[in-house]
C-alpha cells in the first residue's frame, strides 16, 4: 500500500514541476505584456533612444545580429560540413567538436571582454565592428552543433547514390547533403539567430550602446539589450517604462523567430 | 578544382573555433598578467576591492565575486534539479501523449526568453515577493538564486528528457511486467540507465550558470561584500565585470581580466567533465 | 567485366573479407551473388563501382577488369577522381534502401546527366524520359515530373533509382539487394525490369533471396565467408551444385 501512495506523490510533484515551469512562463509573459504594452505608443517606434523611442535600438540589434549572421552562417556550416563528411571522425575532429560544444556553453561575458582587448582597446573606443564579431564568435559554435547533428542524420546512402552517379564529393555534399537536411539546419540558425539577437553581455563593453540613430559601425551602435540594462537602473518612470517597452519588443521578436523556427520541423517525422 | 577549394574552406572554418578558443585562452592570460603578478594566488582569497584613484593601483582580492558566483550558482542547482527532474519525468513518462508537445513547447520558450528579461521581470516584480517572504531588500543572493534556477530549468529538463527517453522500451515494460509502480521504474530502471546524461546535465547547467551574467546583474545587489545572511545583497564575477569593467583602468582592469580568466577555466573544466565522463554516450559518431 | 585474384581487406581489420576472387561477369546477362550474411557478396560488388573509396583506410589486391570500349582496364589502379567518375559512369549502381535525392522526379534522373556536363534542355528531357520509360515507370510520372519525389512509393522509387541509373547509359548495372525492403507487388515489378535490362547492360545482383537468384539470373556464384565457392550457370548451381556447402545453402541447411 505505501508503494501506490509513494508512487502518487512523486508522480503529483513532477507534475507539480511542469505545472510550476509553465506558472513562471505565464507569469512573465504576462507581467511583460502588461507592462510593455502599457508603455507602446506609436512613437516609441518612430523614436530614436534620444527621443524616448526605440527606433535606432531595433535597427542597430537587428543589424549586428544580422552582420553576425552572414559571417557566422557560411563558417559555421562549411566547419560542419567539414567534421561530419570530410574528416571521417578523426581524432582531431572529436576534439574540434567538443571544442566548439564547450564554447556554446561558455559565459558571454568573458567573450565581451576578450573581444574588447583585440577590437575596442587597439581602436580607441567602443564600436560597432566589435559589436558584431562579438555575436558572430558565439554563433558560429551554435551552427557548427546544428549542422553536425543535422548531416548526421542524412542516411549514407543518399551519399553513395550520388557517388555512384559520378559526383564529386563537393557536388554531392551541397547538392544533395545539405538539401537533404536543409529543413534542420534552417531551424537551427533561426533559433541561434533568435538567440543572439537577445544577447547583452557581449555587447556591453564592444558596441556599447547609442542614443542616435546610426549606421556607423565604426562608432558606440545602438543596442537593444544593452537599453533595457541602463534604462531599467534610471530613476525615473519614463525610462522604467522604455525598458519595459522595449523588453516586451523583445521578448516577442525573440519568441516569434523561435516559433517560427519550430513550426518549420512541426511536420518532419 | 572547386571540389579542393571547398575541402580547404571547410577545414579552415572548422579549425577557426579552434584558433579562437586558445586567442581567448591567450587574450585572458595576457591581459591578466598585470594582476597576476601582482597579487598571485592570494587573489583567489583577498576581500579587498579598492582602487586607488591617484597612482592607478589599489588592493584587488577575488574572494567576494568568488563566493557570490558559487553561492548564487549553488541555490540555483539546489532549486532547479528537483524541478527540472520533476518536469523531464513528467514529459518522459506521466503526462499524456497530446500535453506532450505543448508543455515541452513552453518550456522550449522559458529558454529561449533573454537573459535580461529574465533580470527586468526578476527585479520588479520577483523581488518584492522574496523580500516580503524572507525580508532582506529584495534584491540579493536568494533572489539571483532563484531566477537563475528558473532560467536554467529548461536547460536542464531538456537532457535529462533526453537521457531519460534512451531507455529502451522493453526495460520499462520488463519492469512494469513485474508489477513495480511508475515511480519504482523510474527510480530503479530509468534512472539507473540514463544516470550518466542526468548528473551530465546537471553539471552541464552548473557550467552554464556560472556565467550567467543579466539576470544576475538586475538581481544580485552588485554589493562588493560578504552576504552574512542569504538574502543579503552581495556580488558575483560575472556582475562585478558587467558594472565595472567600462570605468577600470589598468591593475583593476587587469584584475578583472584575472577573475574573467577564473571564470573561464572554471566553465571549461566543468563543462568538458560532464562532456566526457558522463555524456560519451551521446556523441554521435 | 572480370575479377582476377581479387582480395580486399576493410580498414582497421586484419582478416581479409575476399580472398582470392575469380569471377567472370559476362556481358548481357545477369550474374547473381548469393550467400549467407558476411559471406562478401557487397563487398564484392561495391568495390565494382570503387564505392569502398568513401571510407578510407581499405586495402585492395588483384585486379578487376572492365571491358569497356575496347581495350580493358584495371578499375583498381585507377587514382584519379576524373577517372572515377567516369568509372561511375559506366558502371551503376542501385542501393537496397531506395535513395531518390530531395528533388522533383525529373531532377532525380537528371542528375547524373547534368553531373557528365550536359547541359541541353531538350537533350535532357528527352533522356530523362526514355530513362522513366526503360525503368518502366513512365505512365506513374509523367504528370508529376516536377513532383518531389520523396511523395513517391517505395517501389516507385527503387524504379526511380534505376531510371536514374540507366539515364547514363551505363555497361554493368550492380544491384545490391535492390528488392528487400519492398514489398511483394514492387519486387515483382523491380524483378520484370531487371530481366529486360540486360539487352542494354550487364547485370550483376546481390541478393539473399535464393528464389530470386534462381528466377532472373543466367550466372549464378555462391560465396561463403570470404571466398567464391562455386560459380556456374543458374541452372547447374540450383539443380546440381558441384560443391557440398553450396548444396548445403541452396537447400537451406544453414544461411
Amino acid at each position: 500500500m505505501n508503494r501506490l501512495i509513494l508512487n502518487k506523490i512523486v508522480l503529483l510533484l513532477s507534475t507539480l514541476s511542469a505545472v510550476i515551469g509553465i506558472g513562471f512562463l505565464f507569469w512573465i509573459l504576462i507581467t511583460l505584456s502588461y507592462k510593455g504594452i502599457s508603455s507602446l505608443s506609436l512613437s516609441t517606434f518612430t523614436n530614436d533612444l534620444v527621443e524616448g523611442g526605440i527606433r535606432n535600438l531595433l535597427v542597430g540589434q537587428f543589424t549586428m545580429a544580422l552582420l553576425a549572421s552572414f559571417i557566422a552562417i557560411p563558417i559555421g556550416m562549411f566547419a560542419g560540413i567539414w567534421l561530419r563528411e570530410y574528416s571521417n571522425n578523426s581524432r582531431l575532429a572529436n576534439v574540434i567538436r567538443n571544442l566548439s560544444d564547450i564554447m556554446m556553453s561558455a559565459p558571454s561575458i568573458v567573450i565581451g571582454v576578450f573581444v574588447y582587448a583585440l577590437f575596442v582597446a587597439p581602436f580607441g573606443g567602443y564600436n560597432g565592428f566589435a559589436g558584431v564579431i562579438a555575436l558572430t564568435i558565439m554563433m558560429i559554435p551554435i551552427i557548427i552543433n546544428t549542422t553536425d547533428n543535422m548531416l548526421s542524420l542524412v542516411p549514407k546512402e543518399l551519399r553513395e547514390a550520388g557517388i555512384a552517379l559520378g559526383g564529386s564529393k563537393h557536388k554531392i555534399i551541397v547538392q544533395i547533403v545539405i538539401k537533404a537536411a536543409k529543413v534542420g539546419i534552417t531551424t537551427g540558425i533561426l533559433l541561434s539567430f533568435a538567440r543572439i539577437i537577445g544577447e547583452t553581455a557581449p555587447l556591453l563593453f564592444t558596441s556599447a550602446n547609442s542614443q542616435f540613430f546610426t549606421m556607423d559601425l565604426t562608432e558606440q551602435f545602438p543596442s537593444l539589450t544593452v537599453s533595457i540594462y541602463n534604462l531599467a537602473t534610471y530613476p525615473d518612470e519614463a525610462s522604467r517604462n522604455l525598458a519595459w517597452a522595449a523588453s516586451f519588443v523583445l521578448t516577442i521578436i525573440v519568441l516569434i523567430i523561435n516559433l517560427m523556427g519550430r513550426y518549420m520541423t512541426r511536420n518532419k517525422k | 578544382m572547386g571540389g579542393r577549394l571547398f575541402k580547404d574552406f571547410s577545414f579552415f572554418s572548422a579549425t577557426l573555433s579552434f584558433f579562437i578558443l586558445i586567442g581567448i585562452f591567450s587574450i585572458l592570460f595576457t591581459y591578466a598578467q598585470e594582476a597576476l603578478s601582482e597579487f598571485g594566488v592570494e587573489f583567489l582569497w583577498s576581500e579587498t576591492w579598492e582602487a586607488d584613484e591617484d597612482d592607478e593601483g589599489g588592493i584587488f582580492g577575488g574572494y567576494i565575486p568568488i563566493i557570490g558566483t558559487l553561492l548564487s550558482t549553488l541555490i540555483a542547482m539546489v532549486i532547479a534539479t528537483p524541478l527540472a527532474m520533476g518536469i523531464a519525468i513528467f514529459l518522459s513518462e506521466i503526462a499524456h501523449k497530446t500535453l506532450v508537445k505543448p508543455v515541452s513547447i513552453a518550456i522550449e520558450l522559458l529558454a529561449a526568453i533573454p537573459s535580461i528579461i529574465y533580470g527586468m521581470w526578476g527585479l520588479f516584480y520577483f523581488a518584492p515577493i522574496v523580500q516580503a517572504t524572507f525580508g532582506g531588500q529584495g534584491v540579493g543572493l536568494l533572489t539571483a538564486g532563484i531566477v537563475l534556477a528558473i532560467m536554467i530549468i529548461p536547460f536542464m529538463a531538456a537532457i535529462t528528457r533526453d537521457a531519460m527517453n534512451t531507455v529502451p522500451d522493453v526495460l520499462k515494460e520488463s519492469a512494469y511486467a513485474m508489477g513495480a509502480t511508475k515511480f519504482e521504474v523510474i527510480k530503479d530502471v530509468i534512472m539507473p540507465y540514463a544516470k550518466g546524461g542526468i548528473i551530465g546535465s546537471i553539471i552541464l547547467a552548473l557550467g552554464r550558470a556560472l556565467g550567467e551574467t543579466m539576470a544576475v546583474a538586475f538581481l544580485i545587489g552588485s554589493v562588493m561584500s560578504i552576504p552574512s545572511r542569504v538574502t543579503d545583497p552581495t556580488t558575483s564575477i560575472p556582475v562585478l565585470l558587467a558594472n565595472n569593467f567600462a570605468e577600470a583602468m589598468d591593475l583593476e582592469m587587469s584584475s578583472m581580466y584575472y577573475l574573467a580568466l577564473i571564470l573561464f577555466v572554471v566553465s571549461f573544466a566543468i563543462i568538458s567533465i560532464a562532456k566526457f565522463y558522463f555524456l560519451s554516450n551521446k556523441v554521435k559518431a | 567485366m572480370k575479377v582476377k585474384d581479387f582480395n580486399f581487406t576493410y580498414a582497421g581489420v586484419q582478416e581479409p573479407s575476399l580472398k582470392q576472387i575469380n569471377l567472370p561477369i559476362e556481358k548481357n546477362k545477369i550474374t547473381a551473388l548469393i550467400g549467407p550474411s558476411g559471406c562478401g557478396k557487397s563487398t564484392l560488388l561495391r568495390a565494382m563501382n570503387r564505392i569502398h573509396d568513401l571510407y578510407p583506410g581499405n586495402q585492395y589486391q588483384g585486379e578487376i577488369n572492365l571491358y569497356g570500349k575496347s581495350e580493358k582496364s584495371n578499375i583498381l589502379e585507377l587514382t584519379k577522381e576524373n577517372d572515377l567518375i567516369e568509372l561511375r559512369q559506366q558502371v551503376g549502381m542501385i542501393f537496397q534502401k531506395p535513395t531518390p535525392f530531395p528533388m522533383s522526379i525529373f531532377d532525380n534522373v537528371a542528375y547524373g546527366l547534368k553531373l557528365a556536363g550536359l547541359k541541353d534542355k531538350d537533350e535532357l528531357e528527352a533522356k530523362v524520359h526514355k530513362a522513366l520509360q526503360d525503368a518502366a515507370i513512365w505512365k506513374e510520372t509523367k504528370d508529376r515530373l516536377h513532383s518531389s519525389a520523396l511523395g513517391l512509393s517505395g517501389g516507385q522509387q527503387q524504379r526511380l533509382c534505376i531510371a536514374r541509373a540507366v539515364a547514363l547509359k551505363p555497361d554493368v548495372l550492380l544491384f545490391d539487394e535492390p528488392t528487400s525492403a519492398l514489398d511483394p507487388i514492387s519486387t515483382g515489378a523491380i524483378e520484370e525490369l531487371i530481366s529486360t535490362l540486360k539487352e542494354e547492360v550487364s547485370v550483376v545482383i546481390v541478393t539473399h533471396n535464393m528464389q530470386q537468384a534462381s528466377r532472373l539470373s543466367d550466372y549464378t556464384a555462391f560465396m561463403y565467408l570470404g571466398d567464391l565457392i562455386e560459380y556456374d550457370k543458374t541452372e547447374t548451381i540450383f539443380m546440381n551444385p558441384a560443391q557440398k556447402l553450396t548444396e548445403d545453402y541452396i537447400t537451406g541447411r544453414f544461411g
